[in-house]
């Protein structure tokens, strides 16, 4: 009997229904010694993958202009095609760990001279064998003037890149960048034969068979992969299934064995079927509602400093995401982050702060709010309900309702509105999330927080960062740049959000990876058919 | 020249004036869509020079006549022109030509039109004439409520309740219907059977209901009422006397509706993932690629044009006023 219920709870925390906690919890309440339910749950975790079957997955992007150049990739179909077929010189891990891929080892003495030491006998799915010829190639797609290849702006610090052998490529930056490494595990960079970028020739696990552009990707085993312990299943069929309700009907009725992105309305509904799996993983990504400091009244430290306590962030979560996130703590750096700050204590709802704080502000009258659906699903609700809960707290905020065309180019990040709704996917390492978005230099810093004298010393510390290459210091750097964003910043980050997927319970995993939906995009060659 | 003969052909040559017109309309219309094939494609990465040198290298900065002679002067040979998405500054062009990417998918939405009109088409003729038999019955209502009621819907409504019968409650039909080219004819049926019955429940009041009304409106003429005195049935009224003369306004309804089968089936594609032409166009709107988009809408005009061409030389040769002039 007792068996029974640790074996079935052991078949939950290696499936991710309940967590490593949970299952503590349970085996202790069943009467098991901490130190033997402890190696139950590594058991489960480490649970033998098994090798066979066709994977069928529905994902809800795809579209007719999709192509096999990972230079183009651009949604969560591409994305997971990609890391199906081909590989990186870098990955991360489902740990959240960056590990070599392509590149077995790498090394820097300065952060300025990258030394990539290739992977020897890794084969081309066209039998071709991978050297550093292959690299330079693949990288040369991405860069110079005339590529078009998204990744070309990660790519425009490397002022030189040269091979040194068969297999060793040199990579120089134009300045340290101790985050290079989880640069070049960007999904656009995939590494591809010399001579070859665009039809689909890797070195991945799953050869394409057939890839319709916004239907579907067939692919089979790769039976010389060179990696150890993945690429499970024998065939896999990718199909692009965009409306909500036919992805969750085709998963109920046994037509696919996992999607992406269920509609958390009908995620109740689901969670009655016996033969299904809801899965979340919470990640980098993030909503916000940036204020500028160059334009009024947001300049003034208190009326921010107001704002960020009058937000009921539990709430938000709750009625906004329905549970599936987490509250955020004005940083764009979350827990899944490497170098997340903890020390900071969670912003809460303090209607006392808030009028303090916006007292002394001597701001009066309203304080308008941009929003549309367009920044992200539900940010007109969640702009109303902070419009709510900074009422208690006496401050007035007028939402305005925006169109969702041009959203983008007409509100965001736009001198004519001080603050607005937003969303980031968040980056792997904490400086590529700062020079994304709040360095002085970067065109997308929407909170324009250039000038105060944190910001002066964070866009000097962000540059300390990205040079130190001991993780105590780079930490005790990080964990500083966090809190002067939390302090003195113009974001205001009250969600973080989940990625929500669901499977068949036929489907077995390990620990889910969470720098991107679907196991980091790596779920096909992760799983496995239990 | 039989009276016929000449009025066929006069449809033709009208038919293809319309063609004319239509492609300039097209071709004007996607003039005036804002935005650019550069910018949608390049996103933040979108300088001016390059925009500039994407917008020559696709010809865009011809004046707008030269653009729609050289397409018009291609469609009439076959030539839709290349796709815009797949080419990129680099140099590399993978286009594929416009006429590759539709032929499959358009291939796609004439298997699934077909399907849906097989079983549509002989189901509203019979279902039209026995309601025009037994007018006024409780078979007539009934069959008039039910037909009304599935027209009511919208059509993505129609799907999901199908779904949520003959898929997931009951797995008899699978709910998705992604075919491709190597698909199994009988495979290819079953896949597309709910597609194709969302299709014929939204369709099916139409003709029915026309074809009822156009028998019964004849019933009340004259010639009906000496046929009837002179002891006829009331089938052999119906099929050998009214008949005839109702096939001009069923198969203007017919031609209708089967074009509908071909343009108008975007919803449906999307909520069964099939891959038709519907879902191509809207790609290609969104993403500014004129030559699909030119090219879908190309495609179809001609359906629409042709369907009722045919509907009309129906009606013409099946007039008995028209077969035998005075």
């Amino acid at each position: 009997m007792k068996d029974k219920f640790i074996k079935d709870q052991q078949d939950k925390l290696s499936l991710g229904a309940i967590d490593r906690r949970q299952f503590m919890t349970s085996a202790i309440a069943a009467g098991i010694a901490i130190p033997t339910a402890l190696s139950l749950a590594s058991d489960a975790i480490a649970a033998t993958p098994k090798k066979g079957g066709k994977f069928r997955m529905g994902l809800g992007h795809g579209s007719t202009t999709d192509t096999l150049d990972s230079g183009t990739s651009e949604n969560h179909f591409t994305l997971v095609n990609g890391y199906t077929f081909g590989n990186h010189l870098t990955e991360i891990n489902n740990e959240g760990k960056l590990v070599g891929e392509l590149a077995e080892t790498l090394e820097s003495d300065d952060g300025k001279t990258w030394v990539f030491n290739l992977r020897k006998g890794v084969e081309f799915h066209n039998g071709k064998t991978m050297t550093s010829e292959d690299v330079l190639a693949s990288y040369a797609h991405h860069m110079g003037e005339k590529s078009t290849s998204a990744a070309k702006g990660s790519l425009s610090p490397v002022k030189s890149i040269k091979a040194d052998g068969k297999y060793k490529v040199i990579m120089e930056l134009d300045s340290p960048d101790t985050d290079f490494p989880y640069i070049v595990s960007d999904y656009h960079i995939s590494i591809r034969p010399a001579g070859d970028m665009t039809s689909g020739i890797g070195t991945g696990g799953y050869i394409v068979q057939s890839f319709e552009p916004g239907v579907k990707s067939v692919l089979k085993r790769n039976p010389n992969y060179w990696k150890e312990g993945a690429a499970h299943f024998d065939e896999v069929e990718l199909l692009s299934i965009v409306d909500p309700n036919a992805r969750q009907t085709a998963l109920m009725s046994g037509e696919i064995d996992a999607m992406d992105r269920v509609d958390l309305k009908t995620i109740n509904l689901m969670k009655r079927n016996p033969n299904i799996n809801i899965m979340q993983a919470t990640g980098t990504a993030h909503y916000t509602f940036p204020m500028r400091l160059n334009v009024d009244p947001f300049g003034d430290y208190d009326l921010r400093m107001a704002l960020k306590w009058a937000v009921d962030r539990q709430e938000l979560v709750d009625k906004i995401l329905l549970g599936y996130g987490a509250v955020g703590n004005d940083i764009p750096i979350g827990t899944a982050n490497y170098f997340h700050n903890s020390d900071l204590p969670q912003r809460e709802f303090d209607a006392d702060k808030a009028a303090f704080h916006y007292k002394k502000s001597g701001h009066s009258g309203k304080v308008q709010l941009s929003a549309a659906d367009a920044a992200f699903a539900g940010a007109v609700d969640a702009a109303q309900l902070m419009a709510n809960s900074a009422k208690k707290a006496g401050i007035d905020i007028e939402v305005i309702r925006e169109p969702n065309d041009g959203y983008w180019s007409n509100v965001w990040n736009n001198d004519a509105k001080g603050w607005c709704a937003c969303y980031w996917g968040g980056r792997p390492a904490e400086t590529m999330m700062f020079s994304a978005a709040y360095v002085a230099e970067s065109n997308w810093n929407d909170t324009m927080w250039k000038t105060t004298d944190s910001a002066v010393k964070f866009n000097k510390l962000v540059k300390d960062a990205r040079k130190e290459l001991d993780e105590s210091k780079k930490r005790d750097i990080l964990y500083e740049c966090q809190r002067l964003i939390y302090d003195d910043g113009g974001l205001l980050c009250p969600l973080f959000n989940s990625y929500v997927s669901a499977n068949s319970k036929k489907i077995a995993h390990g620990q889910i990876a969470a720098n991107w939906d679907s196991d980091g995009a790596k779920c096909v060659e992760r799983w496995w058919f239990a | 020249m039989h009276p016929v003969v000449k009025t066929v052909l006069e449809r033709l040559a009208l038919g293809l004036a319309t063609l004319f017109f239509v492609s300039l309309i097209i071709f004007s219309a996607i003039e005036m869509l804002p935005g650019d094939f550069g910018q949608a494609i390049l996103g933040q990465a979108a300088l001016p020079e390059t925009v500039a040198a994407f917008r020559a290298e696709l010809g865009l900065d011809k004046p707008a006549y030269i653009r729609y002679f050289d397409w018009a002067l291609g469609a009439i040979q076959g030539d839709l022109g290349t796709s815009f998405s797949g080419r990129n500054a680099s140099g590399a062009d993978r286009s594929a030509e416009v006429v590759d990417k539709i032929a499959p998918r358009l291939w796609n939405t004439l298997f699934l039109a077909s399907m849906a009109a097989i079983i549509a088409v002989p189901l509203s003729l019979i279902l039209g004439i026995l309601t025009a038999l037994y007018r006024n019955s409780f078979f007539d209502r009934s069959v008039n409520t039910a037909t009304l009621t599935t027209i009511s819907f919208p059509e993505f409504f129609v799907a999901y309740i199908l779904i949520l019968f003959f898929a997931s409650l009951n797995q008899i039909f699978p709910s998705l219907a992604n075919v491709d080219a190597d698909t199994a004819f009988g495979e290819r049926i079953y896949r597309t059977a709910l597609p194709a019955f969302t299709l014929t429940l939204v369709i099916v009041a139409h003709m029915m209901r026309m074809t009822r009304a156009a028998i019964i409106n004849l019933l009340a003429s004259p010639y009906i009422q000496m046929a009837k005195l002179s002891g006829a049935s009331q089938t052999e009224i119906i099929i050998k006397h009214a008949l005839p003369n109702a096939w001009a306004p069923i198969a203007t309804v017919i031609a209708f509706n089967l074009a509908y089968l071909v343009v108008g089936v975007v919803v449906v594609e999307v909520v069964f993932v099939y891959p038709g032409v519907g879902q191509l166009m809207v790609d290609a709107v969104r993403t500014r690629d004129i030559p699909v988009v030119q090219g879908c809408a190309l495609i179809f005009a001609v359906t629409y044009i042709l369907l009722n061409l045919l509907a009309d030389i129906i009606g013409i040769v099946t007039n008995p006023r028209l077969l035998h002039p005075k």
